[in-house]
């Protein structure tokens, strides 16, 4: 007997603005000139942010820092299609992410200083702590997304990893939980090529990562992510979809991670440069500015007067964060549970921190 | 009502949760239309619905990573694990995120779930069915455990769990699963966590133990005046219960089942030695497993701490 095809799969690639900036008009999202430019303005934003971080950590002023230069169109285009009251589940390296959503730069500026409380998000602001252990915080998101379909919320869930993150059993198990709960998730690969040292090959096999939601019974595609109106248009797309209570989408962000792993890290002892600098010329706000150029929304004044603004709110940001007060060394014990445990009140006085 | 086993008062206690909080959820594997491999969960995915009585893939890492996502948002997931033994595959949910969210987010974000596994030897299951892992837990600042050794006791201590603002691991000692039977109250009653209770009165020997242990070490106090404490609690321990006992007997037994080597034992006999050594009358003995790791059906009986060498703790500090 002949074998029979009994399923098909096919994975769509989206781009809407090219490396050279021109633009697919039937693509391109409902936005108007002004959002375009605040689009623009958070680009700015982000990336002086993490410039300013890398040069506080060589000062000694922060601890380590992930930086997350070429991701910005990955992560900003992708909080952008979410709404105050979803539900975010970072990664460490997802500042852009943070403050699309405004999250206080202070408080990320406190949190890599190694004080905790930057992770304390403001109230109303669903934004989990980053998560350390690479990829261990997807099935989270996908209990999350469950409670809302339990609750009868209108609301989504977010997970930011990365193509290391997808090699992990975490992953397979918070997309099969998600396909066979049809929770409301949208699980954002952000593939920038590299898991410290290990290049995205040695990572699977599979041609894409986007390809593996078909595994799951789940929507996937790839987006060019330095393109940040294709990235938000897919995610705008999965969002959609999650809140109509049609399920999980996994999106593959095609991007590059421009700088090191971290700053401990030294890129160059692993890839070469010529391929960085390759990606370097097909980095996402080199694009956005040639699209806004096209739409007649970009000067050198213009661009000039956002980055001044820009780093005179970071500054502003660094400041608060720097005159924060000290942490409280009773706060390592407090927070564990909800309520002092006779061992602890022991060991608060026996170790004088008691108040 | 009658007397009824440990299967179903835990049974009786997800009930009652389930109607008086819609926000109850059970998730676990088989826990739906089978009532759970034990039986614990029958009838309840009829009475309130596959929605909130969740039969889930397999997948120990997933269900647990989930719930602390479900219990982050609010709702209050309980998750059953079939055996101890298949808890390790969510032994990093548990630890570097059910664990420490309260504190990483400075109370911002808690994750108060319920994590239900039968533990321990008994029920001669294939391999890796019968694991007393306690101790993992209990070195994890953050998390709960708690052991039921009664179906009183173990209604009462799971409603507390699963009110509890923390996550709790709930141990459910399998051996006792159907062995014994009380009276259990239908009403809403609850234990409170964090505190031991004096199963048996006595003078001469404090004995600490939980679960399956607890029922032994009292066997074996026959013809000794043993104060025999339920811990119920393993952590947070009740350390005022013990070194009360302790100040009044002079004399410390712990038994437990799992390994001796950094087993809750260990903590329990430190702590007394440290706050209460001028009380002491004799060495403080653990009665527990041997380092190896738990044996099969065949050898089972020979790993678990029995009558004789419990009585000859007993003995030894008597005599000494």
């Amino acid at each position: 007997m002949p074998k029979d095809v009994i399923e098909r799969f096919e994975l769509e690639f989206l781009q809407i603005i090219n490396e050279q900036g021109v633009f697919d008009s039937a693509l391109l999202p409902p936005f108007k000139d002004p959002d375009f430019k605040k689009i623009f303005e958070t680009m700015v934003l982000v990336r002086t942010f993490n410039q300013r971080a890398l040069s506080l950590q060589r000062e000694g002023r922060i601890g380590t820092y992930a930086s997350i230069l070429g991701q910005e169109a990955s992560q900003i285009g992708s909080a952008l299609a979410l709404e105050d009251g979803d539900w975010i589940f970072p990664s460490f390296r997802e500042s852009g992410v943070f403050i699309s959503r405004g999250y206080p730069m202070w408080m990320l500026y406190r949190y890599w200083m190694g004080d905790e409380r930057g992770m304390k998000a403001p109230e109303g602001m669903n934004i989990f702590p980053m998560s350390v252990p690479v990829g261990t915080h997807l099935p989270h998101a996908t209990g999350a997304a469950f409670a809302m379909k339990h609750r009868g919320d209108k609301k989504v869930a977010a997970v930011y990893f990365g193509d290391g993150g997808s090699s992990r059993g975490d992953f397979h198990e918070a997309l099969n939980l998600a396909g066979v709960f049809k929770a409301p998730v949208i699980f954002l690969l952000q593939n920038n090529q590299w898991a410290i040292s290990v290049p995205r090959a040695r990572q699977s096999a599979a041609k894409t990562l986007a390809q593996r939601a078909f595994g799951y019974g789940v929507p996937g595609i790839q987006v060019d992510g330095n393109d940040l109106m294709a990235v938000y248009s897919a995610t705008k797309e999965a969002v959609d979809r999650a809140r109509r209570g049609d399920g999980p989408t996994l999106i593959e962000c095609y991007t590059y991670r421009l700088d090191d792993h971290t700053t401990s890290d030294d890129a160059s002892r692993y890839r070469n440069k010529e391929d960085v600098e390759e990606w370097r010329k097909k980095e996402p706000m080199i694009r956005f500015r040639l699209f806004l150029e096209k739409k007649g929304l970009w000067t050198k004044e213009y661009e000039e007067d956002v980055l001044r603004k820009a780093l005179e709110a970071v500054d502003r940001e660094i400041e608060a964060a720097e005159k924060y007060p000290a942490p409280d060394p009773a706060d390592i014990i407090r927070y564990t549970n909800s309520e002092l445990t006779q061992t602890q009140k022991r060991e608060l006085e026996e170790l004088g921190w008691e108040k | 009502m009658g007397k009824i086993t440990i299967v179903q008062a835990i049974n009786m206690a997800l009930s009652e949760e389930l109607a008086r909080d819609k926000d109850v959820v059970i998730l676990g594997e088989d826990i739906g239309k089978d009532g759970g491999v034990f039986r614990v969960t029958e009838g309840l995915a009829e009475k309130f619905g596959p929605e909130r009585v969740v039969d889930t893939p397999l997948s120990e890492l997933g269900i647990i990573g989930a719930s602390i996502g479900m219990a982050a948002y609010g709702i209050k997931p309980v998750v059953e694990i079939q055996f101890m033994g298949f808890i390790y595959a969510g032994l990093e949910q548990i630890f570097s995120h059910a664990s420490r969210l309260r504190s990483r987010t400075r109370g911002r974000f808690t994750a108060p779930i319920v994590v239900r596994t039968p533990y321990g030897i008994g029920i001669k299951p294939p391999e890796l069915h019968s694991e007393s892992a306690e101790a993992f837990f209990c070195h994890m600042p953050g998390v709960k455990v708690v052991v039921p050794s009664t179906p009183y006791h173990a209604k009462g201590l799971l409603k507390s769990a699963i009110r509890d603002p923390d996550p709790v691991i709930f141990l459910e000692p399998s051996r006792l699963y159907r062995s014994i039977k009380a009276e259990v109250p239908e009403d809403d009653y609850t234990v409170p966590l964090g505190k031991a209770e004096v199963y048996q009165e006595g003078n001469d020997i404090t004995v600490v133990a939980w679960g399956t242990m607890l029922h032994r070490a009292a066997e074996a106090a026959e013809g000794f005046d043993c104060e025999i404490i339920d811990l119920m609690t393993l952590k947070p321990m009740d350390e005022e219960a013990i070194l009360k006992s302790v100040k009044k007997t002079g004399r410390l037994v712990v038994v437990h089942e799992a390994t001796k080597n950094c087993g809750l034992g260990a903590e329990i006999a430190a702590l007394v030695a440290g706050e209460a050594m001028e009380h002491l009358k004799a060495p403080i003995l653990r009665v527990a497993g041997p380092e190896a790791v738990v044996p099969m059906a065949r050898l089972e009986d020979y790993y678990m701490p029995d009558k004789e060498r419990i009585r000859k703790a007993y003995e030894k500090v008597m005599l000494y």
